[in-house]
Protein backbone atom coordinates (compact mmCIF):
# COMPACT_ATOMS: atom_id res chain seq x y z
CA UNK A 1 0.00 0.00 0.00
CA UNK A 2 0.94 3.74 -0.94
CA UNK A 3 1.58 5.13 2.80
CA UNK A 4 1.83 9.12 2.93
CA UNK A 5 3.88 10.82 5.58
CA UNK A 6 1.81 10.33 8.43
CA UNK A 7 1.02 6.98 8.04
CA UNK A 8 4.90 6.08 7.48
CA UNK A 9 5.75 8.38 10.70
CA UNK A 10 3.19 5.79 12.60
CA UNK A 11 4.01 2.11 10.98
CA UNK A 12 7.93 3.67 12.31
CA UNK A 13 5.97 3.82 15.59
CA UNK A 14 6.22 7.60 16.17
CA UNK A 15 2.63 8.04 17.80
CA UNK A 16 3.48 4.87 19.92
CA UNK A 17 3.03 1.38 20.01
CA UNK A 18 -0.79 1.40 19.87
CA UNK A 19 -1.82 2.94 16.89
CA UNK A 20 1.88 1.22 15.43
CA UNK A 21 -0.16 -2.08 15.73
CA UNK A 22 -3.30 -1.13 14.65
CA UNK A 23 -1.66 0.25 11.16
CA UNK A 24 0.11 -2.98 11.32
CA UNK A 25 -3.19 -4.84 11.29
CA UNK A 26 -5.05 -2.66 8.85
CA UNK A 27 -2.10 -3.22 6.04
CA UNK A 28 -2.67 -6.67 6.42
CA UNK A 29 -6.03 -6.24 5.37
CA UNK A 30 -5.42 -4.13 2.78
CA UNK A 31 -2.48 -5.52 1.26
CA UNK A 32 -4.73 -8.58 0.91
CA UNK A 33 -7.35 -7.14 -1.00
CA UNK A 34 -5.24 -4.94 -2.82
CA UNK A 35 -5.78 -1.44 -1.35
CA UNK A 36 -3.77 0.98 -3.09
CA UNK A 37 -4.16 3.35 0.02
CA UNK A 38 -5.78 4.38 2.87
CA UNK A 39 -9.03 6.69 3.30
CA UNK A 40 -9.76 9.18 5.98
CA UNK A 41 -13.09 7.66 8.33
CA UNK A 42 -15.10 9.92 10.33
CA UNK A 43 -16.33 7.67 13.19
CA UNK A 44 -15.54 3.92 13.57
CA UNK A 45 -18.62 0.96 15.59
CA UNK A 46 -16.93 -1.88 16.67
CA UNK A 47 -18.55 -5.26 17.14
CA UNK A 48 -16.30 -6.70 20.42
CA UNK A 49 -19.16 -8.80 22.43
CA UNK A 50 -17.39 -10.91 24.83
CA UNK A 51 -18.52 -14.20 23.51
CA UNK A 52 -16.78 -13.67 20.67
CA UNK A 53 -13.78 -12.21 21.87
CA UNK A 54 -13.33 -14.84 24.35
CA UNK A 55 -10.81 -14.37 26.96
CA UNK A 56 -8.06 -14.13 24.34
CA UNK A 57 -9.62 -11.26 22.89
CA UNK A 58 -10.17 -9.50 26.27
CA UNK A 59 -6.58 -10.22 27.20
CA UNK A 60 -5.58 -8.34 23.24
CA UNK A 61 -7.41 -5.46 24.46
CA UNK A 62 -6.00 -5.00 27.92
CA UNK A 63 -2.63 -5.45 26.28
CA UNK A 64 -3.45 -2.60 23.98
CA UNK A 65 -5.06 -0.37 27.04
CA UNK A 66 -2.42 -0.50 29.37
CA UNK A 67 -0.21 0.83 27.21
CA UNK A 68 0.40 4.55 28.02
CA UNK A 69 3.68 5.32 25.65
CA UNK A 70 2.91 7.88 22.90
CA UNK A 71 -1.15 8.13 21.66
CA UNK A 72 -2.97 5.40 23.09
CA UNK A 73 -6.46 6.89 22.52
CA UNK A 74 -8.68 6.75 19.81
CA UNK A 75 -8.41 9.75 17.36
CA UNK A 76 -12.18 9.64 15.55
CA UNK A 77 -15.60 8.84 17.91
CA UNK A 78 -15.57 5.35 17.99
CA UNK A 79 -18.45 3.45 19.48
CA UNK A 80 -19.62 0.12 20.40
CA UNK A 81 -22.20 -2.70 19.82
CA UNK A 82 -23.85 -4.35 21.82
CA UNK A 83 -22.26 -6.11 25.27
CA UNK A 84 -22.89 -9.51 25.67
CA UNK A 85 -25.22 -8.99 28.70
CA UNK A 86 -27.55 -6.72 30.48
CA UNK A 87 -26.00 -6.44 33.76
CA UNK A 88 -29.58 -6.16 35.57
CA UNK A 89 -30.31 -9.20 33.97
CA UNK A 90 -27.37 -11.56 33.64
CA UNK A 91 -28.29 -13.65 36.35
CA UNK A 92 -32.11 -14.24 34.74
CA UNK A 93 -30.39 -14.93 31.75
CA UNK A 94 -28.39 -17.73 33.34
CA UNK A 95 -25.21 -16.20 32.25
CA UNK A 96 -22.39 -16.95 35.19
CA UNK A 97 -20.12 -14.59 36.66
CA UNK A 98 -17.20 -15.35 34.43
CA UNK A 99 -19.12 -14.47 31.46
CA UNK A 100 -20.34 -10.46 33.54
CA UNK A 101 -16.77 -10.21 34.52
CA UNK A 102 -15.23 -11.04 31.21
CA UNK A 103 -17.99 -7.64 29.67
CA UNK A 104 -15.90 -5.70 32.81
CA UNK A 105 -13.21 -6.02 31.75
CA UNK A 106 -13.50 -5.56 27.96
CA UNK A 107 -15.62 -2.50 29.23
CA UNK A 108 -12.46 -1.10 31.16
CA UNK A 109 -10.22 -1.68 28.49
CA UNK A 110 -12.27 -0.43 25.88
CA UNK A 111 -12.69 2.88 28.17
CA UNK A 112 -9.42 3.32 28.76
CA UNK A 113 -8.82 3.48 24.74
CA UNK A 114 -11.07 6.31 24.07
CA UNK A 115 -14.30 4.06 22.92
CA UNK A 116 -17.19 5.36 24.04
CA UNK A 117 -19.56 2.39 25.42
CA UNK A 118 -23.24 3.14 23.29
CA UNK A 119 -23.65 -0.57 22.94
CA UNK A 120 -26.17 -0.11 20.10
CA UNK A 121 -26.59 -1.54 16.77
CA UNK A 122 -28.94 0.77 15.49
CA UNK A 123 -26.98 4.12 16.06
CA UNK A 124 -28.21 5.14 12.67
CA UNK A 125 -31.22 5.53 14.53
CA UNK A 126 -30.16 6.54 17.69
CA UNK A 127 -26.40 7.90 17.89
CA UNK A 128 -25.72 9.68 14.98
CA UNK A 129 -26.51 8.32 10.57
CA UNK A 130 -23.98 8.69 8.60
CA UNK A 131 -24.82 11.03 5.33
CA UNK A 132 -23.98 10.12 1.65
CA UNK A 133 -20.46 9.74 0.61
CA UNK A 134 -19.09 9.93 4.61
CA UNK A 135 -16.35 7.55 4.65
CA UNK A 136 -16.54 5.50 8.10
CA UNK A 137 -15.48 2.36 9.27
CA UNK A 138 -18.72 0.46 11.10
CA UNK A 139 -18.82 -3.28 12.74
CA UNK A 140 -22.31 -4.67 12.62
CA UNK A 141 -23.09 -6.14 9.27
CA UNK A 142 -26.98 -4.49 9.65
CA UNK A 143 -25.02 -1.09 10.73
CA UNK A 144 -22.96 -1.53 7.68
CA UNK A 145 -25.72 -2.26 5.15
CA UNK A 146 -28.00 0.30 6.49
CA UNK A 147 -25.22 3.07 6.19
CA UNK A 148 -24.12 2.26 2.96
CA UNK A 149 -27.64 1.44 0.92
CA UNK A 150 -30.02 3.59 3.21
CA UNK A 151 -28.08 6.63 4.16
CA UNK A 152 -25.41 6.48 1.03
CA UNK A 153 -22.11 5.96 3.08
CA UNK A 154 -19.64 4.57 2.38
CA UNK A 155 -18.29 1.47 4.49
CA UNK A 156 -16.78 -2.22 4.31
CA UNK A 157 -17.64 -4.82 7.25
CA UNK A 158 -15.29 -3.80 9.78
CA UNK A 159 -14.85 -6.31 12.21
CA UNK A 160 -13.53 -5.52 15.88
CA UNK A 161 -9.83 -5.20 16.02
CA UNK A 162 -10.20 -3.60 12.51
CA UNK A 163 -13.15 -1.27 13.41
CA UNK A 164 -10.88 -0.73 16.83
CA UNK A 165 -7.48 0.31 14.30
CA UNK A 166 -9.39 2.86 12.46
CA UNK A 167 -10.63 4.74 15.61
CA UNK A 168 -6.67 4.48 16.78
CA UNK A 169 -5.63 5.94 13.29
CA UNK A 170 -8.42 7.65 12.08
CA UNK A 171 -8.57 5.64 8.56
CA UNK A 172 -8.84 2.14 6.87
CA UNK A 173 -7.88 0.59 3.97
CA UNK A 174 -9.35 1.84 0.73
CA UNK A 175 -11.08 -1.34 -1.56
CA UNK A 176 -14.35 -2.77 -1.26
CA UNK A 177 -17.40 -0.56 -0.88
CA UNK A 178 -15.10 2.72 -0.49
CA UNK A 179 -14.45 2.31 -4.18
CA UNK A 180 -17.27 3.81 -6.77
CA UNK A 181 -16.93 1.46 -8.86
CA UNK A 182 -17.77 -1.77 -6.46
CA UNK A 183 -20.62 0.02 -5.76
CA UNK A 184 -22.39 -0.82 -9.13
CA UNK A 185 -25.35 -3.20 -9.08
CA UNK A 186 -24.72 -7.03 -10.03
CA UNK A 187 -27.82 -8.84 -9.82
CA UNK A 188 -31.34 -7.16 -10.07
CA UNK A 189 -34.33 -8.16 -8.47
CA UNK A 190 -38.04 -7.58 -9.43
CA UNK A 191 -40.27 -7.72 -6.76
CA UNK A 192 -43.74 -8.00 -7.30
CA UNK A 193 -44.91 -8.00 -2.98
CA UNK A 194 -44.30 -4.88 -1.03
CA UNK A 195 -44.37 -6.49 2.73
CA UNK A 196 -46.19 -4.75 5.13
CA UNK A 197 -44.74 -6.54 8.65
CA UNK A 198 -41.24 -6.31 9.82
CA UNK A 199 -40.82 -10.10 9.88
CA UNK A 200 -41.97 -9.87 6.20
CA UNK A 201 -39.04 -7.17 5.30
CA UNK A 202 -36.96 -9.53 6.97
CA UNK A 203 -38.06 -12.33 4.84
CA UNK A 204 -37.47 -10.74 1.77
CA UNK A 205 -34.07 -9.58 2.53
CA UNK A 206 -33.01 -13.29 3.51
CA UNK A 207 -34.04 -14.49 0.09
CA UNK A 208 -32.32 -11.65 -1.64
CA UNK A 209 -29.19 -12.42 0.56
CA UNK A 210 -29.85 -16.02 -0.04
CA UNK A 211 -29.79 -14.95 -4.06
CA UNK A 212 -26.79 -12.79 -4.15
CA UNK A 213 -24.80 -15.28 -2.32
CA UNK A 214 -21.37 -13.27 -1.16
CA UNK A 215 -19.93 -10.39 0.00
CA UNK A 216 -19.12 -8.75 -3.66
CA UNK A 217 -23.00 -8.81 -4.79
CA UNK A 218 -24.80 -5.75 -4.97
CA UNK A 219 -28.80 -6.16 -5.59
CA UNK A 220 -30.54 -3.47 -6.98
CA UNK A 221 -34.23 -4.01 -6.61
CA UNK A 222 -36.81 -2.83 -8.17
CA UNK A 223 -40.96 -2.81 -7.63
CA UNK A 224 -41.05 -1.71 -3.80
CA UNK A 225 -44.25 0.34 -3.22
CA UNK A 226 -44.35 3.46 -1.19
CA UNK A 227 -41.60 4.67 0.87
CA UNK A 228 -40.14 1.98 3.62
CA UNK A 229 -39.62 3.39 7.12
CA UNK A 230 -36.16 2.86 8.85
CA UNK A 231 -37.67 -0.06 10.70
CA UNK A 232 -38.74 -2.16 7.47
CA UNK A 233 -35.50 -1.50 6.01
CA UNK A 234 -33.36 -2.52 9.05
CA UNK A 235 -34.88 -5.72 9.42
CA UNK A 236 -34.90 -5.85 5.71
CA UNK A 237 -30.86 -5.26 5.30
CA UNK A 238 -30.00 -6.85 8.60
CA UNK A 239 -31.24 -10.02 7.22
CA UNK A 240 -29.91 -9.71 3.79
CA UNK A 241 -26.40 -8.94 5.56
CA UNK A 242 -27.17 -12.03 7.61
CA UNK A 243 -28.54 -14.55 4.92
CA UNK A 244 -26.29 -13.33 2.10
CA UNK A 245 -23.04 -11.19 3.66
CA UNK A 246 -24.42 -8.33 1.91
CA UNK A 247 -23.37 -4.83 2.62
CA UNK A 248 -24.91 -2.63 0.16
CA UNK A 249 -28.39 -2.73 -2.17
CA UNK A 250 -30.11 -0.40 -4.17
CA UNK A 251 -33.59 -0.01 -3.68
CA UNK A 252 -34.58 2.01 -7.80
CA UNK A 253 -36.46 5.27 -6.75
CA UNK A 254 -35.88 5.03 -3.16
CA UNK A 255 -32.05 5.30 -1.81
CA UNK A 256 -29.86 8.04 -2.34
CA UNK A 257 -27.43 5.96 -5.04
CA UNK A 258 -30.03 4.45 -7.46
CA UNK A 259 -33.02 7.64 -8.48
CA UNK A 260 -33.46 5.39 -11.80
CA UNK A 261 -31.51 1.66 -12.68
CA UNK A 262 -29.20 3.24 -14.91
CA UNK A 263 -27.25 5.02 -12.07
CA UNK A 264 -26.33 1.91 -10.45
CA UNK A 265 -26.20 -0.61 -12.99
CA UNK A 266 -26.41 -1.55 -16.66
CA UNK A 267 -30.66 -1.25 -17.86
CA UNK A 268 -30.36 -5.07 -19.46
CA UNK A 269 -28.61 -6.72 -16.41
CA UNK A 270 -30.27 -9.99 -16.11
CA UNK A 271 -33.12 -9.86 -13.66
CA UNK A 272 -34.61 -12.45 -10.55
CA UNK A 273 -38.19 -12.08 -9.80
CA UNK A 274 -38.82 -12.75 -6.31
CA UNK A 275 -42.37 -12.67 -4.71
CA UNK A 276 -44.72 -13.56 -2.03
CA UNK A 277 -44.38 -17.33 -2.11
CA UNK A 278 -40.40 -17.06 -1.91
CA UNK A 279 -41.15 -15.20 1.49
CA UNK A 280 -43.66 -17.53 2.76
CA UNK A 281 -41.54 -20.02 1.79
CA UNK A 282 -38.46 -18.78 4.03
CA UNK A 283 -40.61 -18.32 6.79
CA UNK A 284 -42.53 -21.53 6.53
CA UNK A 285 -38.61 -23.43 6.82
CA UNK A 286 -38.24 -22.44 9.91
CA UNK A 287 -41.84 -23.56 11.39
CA UNK A 288 -40.61 -26.75 12.54
CA UNK A 289 -42.38 -27.01 16.14
CA UNK A 290 -45.95 -25.91 17.53
CA UNK A 291 -44.61 -25.19 21.19
CA UNK A 292 -42.79 -22.05 21.98
CA UNK A 293 -40.53 -22.04 24.98
CA UNK A 294 -39.20 -18.33 24.46
CA UNK A 295 -40.18 -15.28 22.65
CA UNK A 296 -37.19 -12.86 21.71
CA UNK A 297 -37.27 -9.81 20.27
CA UNK A 298 -34.24 -8.59 18.92
CA UNK A 299 -31.68 -8.32 16.22
CA UNK A 300 -31.25 -5.68 15.58
CA UNK A 301 -32.28 -3.81 18.59
CA UNK A 302 -35.43 -2.46 18.78
CA UNK A 303 -36.88 1.31 18.16
CA UNK A 304 -38.86 3.33 20.57
CA UNK A 305 -41.45 2.86 17.66
CA UNK A 306 -41.13 -1.04 17.73
CA UNK A 307 -41.46 -1.18 21.29
CA UNK A 308 -44.19 1.52 21.60
CA UNK A 309 -46.10 -1.32 18.87
CA UNK A 310 -45.26 -4.22 21.31
CA UNK A 311 -46.55 -2.46 24.36
CA UNK A 312 -49.88 -1.79 22.56
CA UNK A 313 -50.02 -5.27 21.90
CA UNK A 314 -49.21 -6.50 25.27
CA UNK A 315 -52.18 -4.45 26.96
CA UNK A 316 -54.01 -7.00 28.66
CA UNK A 317 -52.37 -9.59 28.06
CA UNK A 318 -50.74 -12.59 30.24
CA UNK A 319 -47.56 -14.54 29.13
CA UNK A 320 -47.20 -17.90 29.82
CA UNK A 321 -43.58 -18.53 28.00
CA UNK A 322 -40.59 -15.53 29.10
CA UNK A 323 -40.90 -12.54 26.03
CA UNK A 324 -37.32 -10.76 26.21
CA UNK A 325 -37.59 -7.20 23.87
CA UNK A 326 -33.97 -6.19 23.49
CA UNK A 327 -32.87 -2.38 22.63
CA UNK A 328 -30.45 -0.29 22.88
CA UNK A 329 -29.26 2.12 26.27
CA UNK A 330 -30.36 5.22 24.29
CA UNK A 331 -33.83 3.69 23.89
CA UNK A 332 -34.34 2.64 27.25
CA UNK A 333 -34.94 5.25 29.07
CA UNK A 334 -37.37 6.68 26.90
CA UNK A 335 -39.11 3.36 26.82
CA UNK A 336 -39.20 3.75 30.84
CA UNK A 337 -40.43 7.34 30.39
CA UNK A 338 -43.22 6.98 27.84
CA UNK A 339 -44.58 3.82 30.10
CA UNK A 340 -43.23 1.07 27.58
CA UNK A 341 -41.33 -1.03 29.12
CA UNK A 342 -43.70 -1.28 32.34
CA UNK A 343 -46.70 -2.24 29.75
CA UNK A 344 -44.59 -4.94 28.47
CA UNK A 345 -43.60 -6.25 32.26
CA UNK A 346 -47.72 -5.62 33.36
CA UNK A 347 -47.76 -8.80 30.91
CA UNK A 348 -45.11 -10.50 32.06
CA UNK A 349 -42.44 -9.75 29.21
CA UNK A 350 -38.53 -8.31 29.99
CA UNK A 351 -37.37 -5.25 27.92
CA UNK A 352 -33.49 -5.70 28.41
CA UNK A 353 -30.71 -2.84 27.29
CA UNK A 354 -27.35 -3.09 25.57
CA UNK A 355 -27.39 -5.80 24.52
CA UNK A 356 -28.32 -8.26 21.46
CA UNK A 357 -29.79 -11.82 22.11
CA UNK A 358 -27.40 -13.75 19.89
CA UNK A 359 -24.48 -12.27 20.96
CA UNK A 360 -25.18 -12.86 24.51
CA UNK A 361 -24.03 -16.70 25.00
CA UNK A 362 -26.77 -17.83 23.32
CA UNK A 363 -25.75 -21.49 23.65
CA UNK A 364 -25.53 -21.12 27.03
CA UNK A 365 -28.52 -19.34 27.78
CA UNK A 366 -30.49 -22.42 26.16
CA UNK A 367 -29.14 -24.81 28.29
CA UNK A 368 -29.28 -22.70 31.22
CA UNK A 369 -32.78 -21.29 30.46
CA UNK A 370 -33.94 -24.69 28.98
CA UNK A 371 -34.83 -22.29 25.80
CA UNK A 372 -34.45 -24.32 22.52
CA UNK A 373 -37.60 -23.61 20.67
CA UNK A 374 -37.61 -19.79 20.05
CA UNK A 375 -39.93 -17.64 18.35
CA UNK A 376 -38.98 -14.22 17.01
CA UNK A 377 -39.98 -11.69 14.60
CA UNK A 378 -36.35 -11.11 13.50
CA UNK A 379 -35.85 -13.18 10.23
CA UNK A 380 -31.48 -12.21 11.00
CA UNK A 381 -31.81 -13.87 14.43
CA UNK A 382 -33.42 -17.15 12.56
CA UNK A 383 -30.85 -17.36 10.56
CA UNK A 384 -28.08 -17.23 13.43
CA UNK A 385 -29.44 -19.30 15.89
CA UNK A 386 -30.11 -22.66 14.07
CA UNK A 387 -25.77 -23.08 15.12
CA UNK A 388 -26.45 -22.46 18.36
CA UNK A 389 -28.75 -25.17 19.29
CA UNK A 390 -32.21 -23.21 19.25
CA UNK A 391 -35.06 -24.35 16.96
CA UNK A 392 -36.43 -20.81 16.34
CA UNK A 393 -39.76 -19.82 14.35
CA UNK A 394 -40.29 -16.34 12.77
CA UNK A 395 -43.90 -15.03 13.12
CA UNK A 396 -45.13 -11.26 12.73
CA UNK A 397 -44.91 -8.88 16.20
CA UNK A 398 -48.67 -10.19 16.58
CA UNK A 399 -48.02 -13.71 15.98
CA UNK A 400 -44.91 -13.89 17.90
CA UNK A 401 -47.07 -11.83 21.44
CA UNK A 402 -50.18 -14.31 21.10
CA UNK A 403 -47.25 -17.38 21.32
CA UNK A 404 -45.83 -15.78 24.54
CA UNK A 405 -49.63 -16.03 26.18
CA UNK A 406 -50.15 -19.21 25.04
CA UNK A 407 -47.02 -21.11 24.44
CA UNK A 408 -48.00 -22.69 21.22
CA UNK A 409 -47.52 -21.01 17.59
CA UNK A 410 -50.34 -21.29 15.09
CA UNK A 411 -48.45 -21.94 11.62
CA UNK A 412 -49.95 -20.25 8.95
CA UNK B 1 2.11 -35.80 -9.36
CA UNK B 2 0.53 -32.80 -7.63
CA UNK B 3 -1.83 -29.91 -8.69
CA UNK B 4 -1.18 -26.40 -7.76
CA UNK B 5 -4.08 -23.64 -7.95
CA UNK B 6 -2.70 -19.94 -7.48
CA UNK B 7 -4.65 -17.56 -5.49
CA UNK B 8 -5.30 -13.90 -5.99
CA UNK B 9 -5.41 -13.34 -2.25
CA UNK B 10 -3.45 -14.72 0.26
CA UNK B 11 -2.24 -14.10 3.90
CA UNK B 12 -0.34 -16.23 6.80
CA UNK B 13 1.63 -19.23 7.83
CA UNK B 14 2.79 -22.26 5.42
CA UNK B 15 0.70 -25.21 6.89
CA UNK B 16 0.29 -28.62 5.50
CA UNK B 17 -2.75 -30.89 6.56
CA UNK B 18 -5.90 -32.61 5.24
CA UNK B 19 -8.57 -30.72 3.40
CA UNK B 20 -12.03 -30.54 4.72
CA UNK B 21 -14.01 -29.62 1.66
CA UNK B 22 -17.63 -28.62 0.95
CA UNK B 23 -19.29 -26.21 -1.36
CA UNK B 24 -20.72 -23.72 1.13
CA UNK B 25 -19.97 -20.94 3.19
CA UNK B 26 -18.46 -20.03 6.30
CA UNK B 27 -18.82 -18.33 9.58
CA UNK B 28 -17.48 -18.82 12.62
CA UNK B 29 -21.08 -17.94 14.60
CA UNK B 30 -23.10 -18.99 12.37
CA UNK B 31 -21.85 -22.49 11.81
CA UNK B 32 -19.64 -23.47 14.74
CA UNK B 33 -20.09 -25.59 17.75
CA UNK B 34 -16.12 -23.30 18.48
CA UNK B 35 -16.22 -25.82 21.50
CA UNK B 36 -16.89 -29.12 20.19
CA UNK B 37 -14.51 -27.51 17.23
CA UNK B 38 -17.39 -28.98 14.83
CA UNK B 39 -19.81 -27.66 12.41
CA UNK B 40 -22.42 -27.50 14.45
CA UNK B 41 -25.22 -25.51 12.01
CA UNK B 42 -27.67 -27.99 10.92
CA UNK B 43 -28.17 -27.19 7.31
CA UNK B 44 -23.96 -27.23 6.89
CA UNK B 45 -23.18 -29.78 4.23
CA UNK B 46 -20.26 -30.47 7.21
CA UNK B 47 -22.58 -30.64 10.20
CA UNK B 48 -21.28 -32.73 12.44
CA UNK B 49 -17.39 -32.77 11.49
CA UNK B 50 -14.66 -31.68 13.34
CA UNK B 51 -12.77 -28.83 11.60
CA UNK B 52 -9.88 -28.69 14.24
CA UNK B 53 -6.10 -29.08 12.39
CA UNK B 54 -8.36 -29.24 8.94
CA UNK B 55 -7.72 -27.07 5.88
CA UNK B 56 -11.07 -25.76 5.37
CA UNK B 57 -12.12 -25.68 1.51
CA UNK B 58 -15.14 -23.75 1.27
CA UNK B 59 -17.18 -22.03 -0.97
CA UNK B 60 -17.36 -18.11 0.37
CA UNK B 61 -18.03 -16.35 3.53
CA UNK B 62 -21.13 -16.00 5.41
CA UNK B 63 -22.62 -14.18 8.17
CA UNK B 64 -21.94 -11.36 10.33
CA UNK B 65 -18.76 -9.44 12.01
CA UNK B 66 -17.42 -12.06 15.14
CA UNK B 67 -15.25 -14.58 13.02
CA UNK B 68 -13.01 -11.21 13.13
CA UNK B 69 -12.69 -11.98 16.60
CA UNK B 70 -13.38 -15.44 16.89
CA UNK B 71 -10.73 -16.88 15.05
CA UNK B 72 -8.01 -15.42 17.35
CA UNK B 73 -9.96 -16.87 20.21
CA UNK B 74 -10.41 -19.78 18.54
CA UNK B 75 -6.22 -20.28 18.20
CA UNK B 76 -5.39 -19.34 21.14
CA UNK B 77 -6.97 -23.01 22.67
CA UNK B 78 -5.86 -24.84 19.89
CA UNK B 79 -9.93 -25.42 18.62
CA UNK B 80 -9.06 -23.78 14.91
CA UNK B 81 -8.82 -24.42 11.56
CA UNK B 82 -4.84 -24.61 9.89
CA UNK B 83 -6.00 -22.60 7.08
CA UNK B 84 -8.98 -21.46 4.96
CA UNK B 85 -9.12 -21.16 1.76
CA UNK B 86 -12.33 -20.09 -0.08
CA UNK B 87 -13.48 -18.81 -3.47
CA UNK B 88 -13.95 -15.64 -2.65
CA UNK B 89 -13.53 -14.51 1.73
CA UNK B 90 -15.32 -10.82 3.10
CA UNK B 91 -13.20 -8.70 4.91
CA UNK B 92 -14.75 -10.27 8.10
CA UNK B 93 -12.45 -13.03 7.28
CA UNK B 94 -9.55 -11.30 6.13
CA UNK B 95 -9.70 -9.44 9.90
CA UNK B 96 -10.10 -12.52 11.36
CA UNK B 97 -7.57 -14.39 10.20
CA UNK B 98 -5.03 -11.25 10.26
CA UNK B 99 -5.10 -11.25 13.76
CA UNK B 100 -5.08 -14.52 14.33
CA UNK B 101 -2.37 -15.70 11.96
CA UNK B 102 -4.37 -18.21 10.61
CA UNK B 103 -3.48 -18.90 6.83
CA UNK B 104 -5.79 -17.70 4.02
CA UNK B 105 -6.17 -18.13 0.37
CA UNK B 106 -8.98 -17.00 -1.94
CA UNK B 107 -9.95 -15.83 -5.23
CA UNK B 108 -9.16 -18.62 -7.77
CA UNK B 109 -9.98 -19.52 -11.72
CA UNK B 110 -11.40 -22.48 -11.04
CA UNK B 111 -14.17 -23.56 -8.08
CA UNK B 112 -11.36 -24.64 -5.64
CA UNK B 113 -13.99 -26.44 -4.09
CA UNK B 114 -14.46 -28.73 -7.11
CA UNK B 115 -11.11 -28.72 -7.61
CA UNK B 116 -9.64 -30.14 -4.08
CA UNK B 117 -10.78 -33.57 -3.29
CA UNK B 118 -12.02 -34.03 0.44
CA UNK B 119 -9.69 -35.60 2.79
CA UNK B 120 -6.45 -35.24 0.08
CA UNK B 121 -3.07 -33.93 1.72
CA UNK B 122 -2.68 -30.30 0.60
CA UNK B 123 -0.32 -27.71 1.33
CA UNK B 124 -1.01 -23.47 2.19
CA UNK B 125 1.66 -21.32 0.98
CA UNK B 126 0.22 -17.84 1.31
CA UNK B 127 3.67 -16.13 0.17
CA UNK B 128 3.69 -17.42 -3.24
CA UNK B 129 0.01 -17.82 -3.15
CA UNK B 130 -1.21 -21.07 -3.79
CA UNK B 131 -3.06 -24.24 -2.55
CA UNK B 132 -1.34 -27.84 -3.49
CA UNK B 133 -2.63 -30.95 -3.33
CA UNK B 134 0.20 -33.28 -2.72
Amino acid sequence: MKLNDEEQDILAGKAGPVPQQALQHQIKVGDFFHAKDFVPVTQAHIMADTESLGEAGVQWLEGLAATTEGQHRVRIPTITDPRGTDFAKAEWLGQTKGMVDLEHRAIVAFEKLGVAMTNTCINYQTIQPPTRGEHTAFGDTGVVIYANSVCGARSNFEGGPSALSAGLTGRTPRYGFHLPGQRRGTLRIQVDHTPTTLNGWGGLGGVIGRLAGNYWAVPVIEGIEGAPRSDQLKHFGASMASFGSIALFHLVGLTPEATTLSDVAANDLPAHRVGKADVEALQKSYHTDDTVDVVVFSAPQLSLYELGDLASLCEGRKFSVPMLAVTSPQVKPDSDRMGYTARIEAAGGSVLSGMCFYQSYAREISEARGWKRLATNSAKLVNILGGYGYRPMLASMEACVDAAVSGKMVRT
Amino acid sequence: MSKLFKARHAMGPVVRGPALVANDGFSARYDLDRIKGIFSRPAHKLAGQSYVGKILVLDTAKGGVATAWMLHEMKSRGIVPLALVLNSVNPILAQGAALGDVAMLAGFDEDITAAVPNGAEVEVNPAEGWVKVI
